[in-house]
């Protein structure tokens, strides 16, 4: 491990990671718009494309199988102030995942932390929410009621 | 021997002009963005990158319009694609019992936690043509319905615990990976799975209707079929916890096949297994059958037909393998042939000799 | 700086380029046996593993690589930068690795601790990196084989004491059998298992 081990903001991080990947690039690019102007900082690890071999399990809880590889871009910016944030996403999009970094980045600087919560997790969250509560709904629409028919008198 | 021909450069050349051409057809015609491919021909996209066995909906969409909708075309040309990019890692195995879900069906079970949900299946339509869709026109916003969260757990999970169905079994040994290491058979069951997975549907559904057929009973029932989005997470050195990638569209099938009981084993059900990229169902319920028919000996079952030959099922299902094999025919053979014929020309001569000594001596 | 800062640091700042011309070096050096290949790339991992050695991991090892490192290399920040910066395991059994890196000979294991391949896959076996500090100042070694037109000799600083002899059973296992790269400051050699070093009296 190279790691200092996981503190409790390991999970909001973790979560603030995830939205960013999920994300569109063009959500992510509209909420920095409103995060002001970038901290100054420096690519670590220019983004770069690569495969994830996907994993299922065997009847779906079973033992471990390959199904297939999927498209992955990952970077790495440093701050100025010496935070180093990192961004994984499924995809190509290098600008996205440049982007990712560095608010991964921002979140780990105390200066910068809380409006990263406010300008950029937030709204990334609220937004795909909403996303996720419209399809869920629409889906749940297509759901079967079954009814019996009852014959006879009795 | 092999004799090096050159020429046809100026041939060539042209020809990929004239393709480049006749791929963009009438101009008149406004032409594709690879973007409507992903959007409005996804499933066509999904095959792709099953089949492919990559997942990226951009490049497949892109690959099906630079092959013409040549599907088989369009996986070689994403298989290609993958080869040149560096491997960051193998995922932590996805947990489809927490799918964010988009259809769920079992045809076993009616009232099952989380029900039956259609999604959007061509199943129930009339099959007729809709020349209203040629119109344009935008289709009407989808109903909704409100609902309050309820998980949807696995079928087999929620039948597992009386053994009346066999259990997934665990351990988690080492990972077969046919991408790495040459395949030899036989293979185990996460090998032979990786292969159908990538496995050409037409072929697979071949096989699987053979089952149904009577070569190699296997009497199956769809256990659940589902469609819907999962966490892909990844271990890296860099961080303390998995890095989240972003969410898979996945179809899985559980497939249960009643079974007579052996030596070892009780009657139960036992189970064929299958799961695609995409939306893939035909697929998937095809790689669960001939997931099922290839563990015929795990079972101490006969092995009589076509989709339980492990060697026959897995060496022939790579439909780019296959392509390349069939299609390097149309290669110029020239000298080869050139071999055979005069081949054949001697034996006829032989042939003719031996039957004029035999007329003359009569 | 911790580990995991060491760690961040000092990969390739062209890694596409860096890696191809190291990638070239190394097959020159394999082509054209006893020769010297220079290395200019500039990898900067933790000591003590070398510029040049760090530079050739970054070249042949990712993330489906094994790798051993002998006794000095184990520090966390070599593990942490090797980890990252190539994403390959770390493995303890020297068998098991695909590349072996080796800063003090003196406790190395013997070439037939570590995988030599099968008689069918003789690839699978070990490519190890040997730091030195030079080519051409340690004791001569005259060379003989495939790829050299007559003999060639290569002089490396610091090989174990039973070099010649460990060399000569390597030789007598093949197909099987692990292959060498000395790396020195700023070029390469290489060693592989078809090559034969002239005993002095044959010299």
């Amino acid at each position: 491990m190279i790691l200092p081990p996981a503190s409790p903001d390991s999970s909001e991080r973790q979560r603030l990671m995830g939205v960013l990947a999920r994300a569109p690039r063009a959500a992510i690019e509209t909420v920095l718009a409103t995060f002001g102007p970038l901290p100054p900082h420096r690519e670590m690890r220019k983004p770069e494309t690569g495969l994830v071999t996907l994993r299922g399990r065997i009847g779906g809880g079973g033992d471990a199988f390959n199904m297939g590889e999927a498209t992955v871009t990952r970077a790495s910016v440093r701050l100025e102030t010496g935070e180093v944030g990192h961004a994984y996403a499924l995809g190509r999009d290098a600008t996205k995942a440049r982007l990712a970094a560095l608010i991964d980045a921002a979140f780990q600087n105390p200066s910068l932390h809380d409006s990263v919560i406010a300008a950029v997790f937030e709204p990334l969250l609220q937004a795909e929410a909403e996303g996720e509560r419209r399809k869920t709904e629409e889906t749940a629409a297509t759901k079967v009621d079954f009814f019996t028919m009852v014959r006879g008198e009795d | 021997m092999y004799v090096a021909v050159k020429g046809g450069e100026a041939a060539i050349r042209n020809a990929h002009r004239l393709l480049a051409d006749r791929r963009r057809g009438d101009p008149a015609v406004p032409a594709l963005h690879p973007s409507q491919i992903v959007e409005q021909l996804a499933l066509g996209v999904d095959r792709v990158m099953a089949e492919g066995a990559l997942y990226d909906r951009d490049l497949a969409g892109l690959a099906l319009m630079q092959a013409r909708g040549d599907m088989i075309e369009a996986i070689f040309l994403v298989r290609a694609y993958r080869t040149t990019l560096p491997r960051f890692g193998y995922s932590l195995p996805v947990d489809t019992g927490a799918m964010q879900i988009e259809r769920r069906i079992s045809a076993t079970f009616k009232d099952l936690p989380g029900g039956q949900v259609l999604g959007p299946t061509f199943d129930y339509t009339h099959r007729l043509l809709e020349p209203e869709l040629a119109e344009g026109g935008e289709p009407p916003a989808p109903e909704r319905r409100e609902v309050a969260a309820e998980a949807s757990p696995r079928v087999t999970d929620l039948l597992g615990h009386d053994g009346l169905i066999e259990p997934d079994g665990n351990g988690d040994g080492e990972v077969t990976d046919i991408t790495r290491t040459p395949m030899e058979f036989p293979l185990p069951r996460d090998g032979r799975l990786q292969a159908l997975a990538r496995g050409d549907e037409g072929f697979l559904l071949a096989l699987a209707y053979s089952t149904q057929r009577g070569y190699a009973r296997s009497h199956p029932f769809v256990g659940e079929i589902r469609i819907g989005e999962v966490e892909i997470e990844l271990d890296v050195p860099e961080l303390p916890f998995p890095a989240p990638l972003g969410r898979v569209r996945l179809t899985e099938c559980q497939m249960v096949n009643q079974f007579k009981g052996s030596a070892k084993a009780p009657p139960q059900f036992t189970r064929g297994y299958g799961l695609v990229f995409g939306q893939s169902e035909r697929k998937a319920m095809a790689m669960a059958l001939c997931d099922r028919a290839l563990r015929a000996g795990e079972f101490g079952e006969d092995i009589v037909a076509p989709a339980q030959d492990e060697e026959f099922v897995i060496s022939h299902s790579d439909n780019v393998q296959a392509t390349g094999f069939v299609e390097h025919l149309k290669l110029p053979h020239y000298v080869d042939f050139q071999a055979e014929l005069d081949l054949v020309r001697r034996m006829r001569a032989e042939q003719q000799e031996a039957t004029d000594i035999k007329e003359a001596a009569e | 700086m911790n580990a995991q800062m060491v760690a961040l640091e000092g990969g390739f700042p062209d890694p596409v380029f860096d890696a191809q011309a190291t990638f070239r070096a190394v097959m020159n050096a394999m082509a054209e046996l006893g020769t010297r290949q220079p290395v200019h790339a500039t990898a900067t991992p933790p000591a003590p593993l070398s510029p040049t050695a760090g530079a050739l991991a970054l070249t042949l090892c990712d993330q489906d690589t094994c790798i051993w490192l002998e006794a000095s290399l184990t520090s966390e920040a070599v593990i942490a930068w090797l980890r990252y910066q190539t994403g390959a395991t770390i493995v303890d059994n020297p068998a098991q690795a695909q590349f072996a890196f080796v800063a003090d000979a003196s406790s190395m294991p013997r070439l037939d601790a570590f995988a030599e391949g099968s008689q069918d896959y003789p690839d699978r076996s070990t490519t190890l990196v040997l730091i030195v500090d030079a080519l051409d100042s340690g004791e001569p070694l005259l060379l003989e084989g495939p790829g050299i037109e007559r003999r060639s000799s290569l002089a490396p600083t610091a090989l174990p004491g039973d070099f010649r002899s460990q060399w000569r059973d390597n030789g007598v296992r093949f197909p099987r059998g692990v292959d060498l790269v000395f790396a020195a400051r700023h070029e390469i050699a290489c060693l592989p298992r078809t090559t034969r070093i002239l005993e002095p009296a044959e010299a």
